[in-house]
């Protein structure tokens, strides 16, 4: 199932012209700096923006094309805006059933499974007014989910809160992400937030769309911005095939690889996240003996870009054939020059930090189109 | 003491039949009107604007007059009053609701229309993208929102027409149970030296408007205040 959006439009004097067709399962973020049109695009999803050049499809359903335009309260969408936009004149159960379907389905994502999946147990009764950042945020979230959509949009969700609020909100955008197989589309000019919590990317440059794919295949494309971007990394998923409690080490396996890290616990088969900075890449020609680094895995240059001053960032493809997982690498010139790098060239990728980002990865099964919550809990 | 309470009763009576009935007809008409001047993108949309806040600048006896031409026997007013066998609007009950509700509109369109554009764009995207039908949203977000809106239109609406006296003189007279509201049976009692009549009635409108205007502004606090 896809998801297949292409809009032409002149705001003002700001062009949008975009294509992309990702598939309809997970998160896919909208990325790019701000002005770039992320927002325009998503709310001409939604049909709160109208096009009359454009085209949306999802998986086979047409929501607008030359002939047809949806109106916003036929789309069967979930919509959460940068600020939470609670109706102010309900509580907070109020505003969680405005967009409630009547009739029972059991499929249905259920009230109380909403409740719990955000923590709003303690707030049902209370008034928007009395309630903060976060747990407006929360509402809104939840608000959206129960109107049953088939497709939740988000905007920027996190950009108006603190730090502290955005880590109480992203562990539950996390579970959501688990424990539902809605698709959803996340707007943010955040490349932490994204790292988190996207499986597919929309990279967006000045209304125009440069790339769309799975985040890791887009983070390490050398034809791509994000290689030289100051904090380029890649984001793989990894299956964890052991944990020794003895050292709190986890195992884990990516293609054409083997990461070491320490982690609280984890279950041989679960997935998880890791993240690499290129910085926290070096390169060596022998396999060094006798160093304090962990992971040293096996890799060969597949292109090599000047990045910046005297600097070089590099495509690693990990294996002996270069046709595992990617990872980002910046070294100076001069140890490039002094090693003799360059493309086709087989070295041991040392990797100074591996990051968890995410408890979980990407969920493997694609369940339909049923937004129903799986009964599995964290 | 008693014969007076019954005389100037007729008139109070009328007068708040009056009022109430114009006051519900305008939040009834005000309310879609004033949506559709606080949403709407059409470019001419103000005309309608000032052609509904005219009676604000316009002297009632002016507003009065044309009044009288238009529903007496004539106008338009005269040809409806025919299909059931009258001869015209003017010095009539209903020609009084007609011009006390083209009269007072602008005080109850106003305070509803800023109200709505106070609301902004957002609780209606938010109600489209939970499906709710723009039917839906108006009512459930949009009404809900202007309440104090449409608290203040009301007050103002009501009060405007109780104190109404210029197109009442035109086009009403001085019917008794008809026509002969408050501020015209003052004017009489005054005119034909009735004080005591006249201070009854006077006094007891400032009393009632003070307890109206003040009972209002105590619901919109406790309303505004508590709701959750």
């Amino acid at each position: 199932m896809n998801l297949h959006a292409r809009f032409c439009a002149h705001l003002g004097d700001f062009a949008l012209e975009v294509e992309f067709q990702v598939p309809a399962r997970g998160v896919t973020a909208l990325f790019g700096p701000s002005g770039c049109g992320k927002t325009s695009l998503l709310r001409a999803i939604a049909g709160l923006n109208r096009v009359a050049d454009g085209y949306f499809a999802i998986g086979g359903d047409v929501w607008q094309d030359a002939a047809r335009f949806r109106p916003v309260h036929q789309r069967p969408i979930g919509y959460v805006f940068q600020e939470a936009s609670l109706f102010p004149h309900l509580n907070v159960s109020g505003n969680l059933v405005y967009g409630a379907p009547k009739r029972f389905d059991p499929n249905a994502i259920r009230f109380n499974e909403v409740v719990d999946l955000l923590g709003l147990g303690k707030l049902l009764d209370r008034s928007p007014r009395h309630l903060s950042g976060g747990e407006r945020q929360r509402v809104a979230i939840g608000r959206a989910l129960l109107s049953q959509p088939k497709l939740l949009l988000m905007d920027e969700p996190l950009s108006g809160l603190d730090k502290l609020t955005k880590d109480e909100i992203l562990p539950f955008l996390e579970r959501l992400h688990e424990t539902l197989s809605l698709p959803v589309l996340y707007v943010s000019h955040d490349m932490s937030e994204i790292e988190r919590l996207a499986d597919q990317l929309v990279l967006m440059q000045s209304g125009r769309v440069l790339a769309a794919g799975p985040i890791s295949q887009l983070q390490s494309d050398p034809e791509l911005p994000l290689v030289s971007s100051p904090d380029a990394a890649v984001s793989l998923d990894a299956t964890v095939d052991a944990h020794d409690p003895s050292d709190g080490m986890t195992s884990l396996v990516v293609p054409g690889g083997r990461f070491l890290v320490p982690s609280a616990g984890a279950l041989a088969g679960e997935r998880r996240r890791l993240r690499i900075l290129a910085g926290d890449v070096s390169l060596a020609r022998e396999p060094p003996n006798r160093s304090t680094i962990l992971n040293i895995l096996r890799a060969r240059i597949i292109s090599a870009q000047e990045t910046g001053d005297h600097q070089m960032t590099a495509v690693l493809g990990l294996g002996d054939d270069g046709l595992g997982a990617r990872l980002l690498t910046r070294v100076t010139r001069r140890s490039w020059n002094n090693l003799g790098l360059a493309p086709g060239v087989t070295v041991y990728a040392q990797v100074k930090s591996v990051a968890l980002v995410r408890r979980r990865g990407a969920a493997i099964s694609e369940r339909a189109n049923v937004p129903a919550l799986a009964t599995r809990h964290a | 003491m008693l014969g007076l309470t019954a005389e100037i009763w007729q008139p109070v009576r009328l007068t708040l039949q009056l009022a109430l009935l114009t006051t519900v007809i305008l939040i009834l008409m005000g309310a879609p009107l004033a949506f559709w001047l606080a949403r709407s993108r059409w470019r001419w949309k103000e005309v309608v604007g000032a052609l509904v806040a005219i009676p604000l600048v316009l002297p009632p006896t002016v507003l009065g007059f044309y009044l009288l031409v238009a529903l007496g026997p004539h106008g338009p007013g005269g040809w409806l009053a025919s299909l059931w066998g009258g001869r015209t609007l003017a010095f009539s009950f209903p020609g009084l609701v007609f011009g006390s509700v083209l009269f007072s509109m602008p005080f109850v369109v106003q305070p509803i229309r800023n109200a709505f554009e106070a609301m902004g764009d957002r609780p209606l995207e938010v109600a489209a993208t939970l499906r709710a039908s723009p039917w839906r949203a108006f009512w459930t977000v949009a009404v809900p929102l202007a309440r104090p809106g449409f608290l203040t239109g009301a007050i103002l609406g009501f009060a405007h027409t109780v104190g109404e006296f210029g197109v009442v003189l035109m086009i009403g007279g001085n019917i008794p149970g008809e026509t002969n509201v408050l501020s015209i049976a003052i004017f009489d009692y005054v005119e034909t030296s009735q004080w005591a009549q006249a201070n009854l009635l006077a006094g007891g409108m400032v009393v009632f408007s003070f307890c109206a205007i003040l009972a209002m502004m105590l619901i919109e606090k406790r309303i505004g205040g508590t709701a959750s």
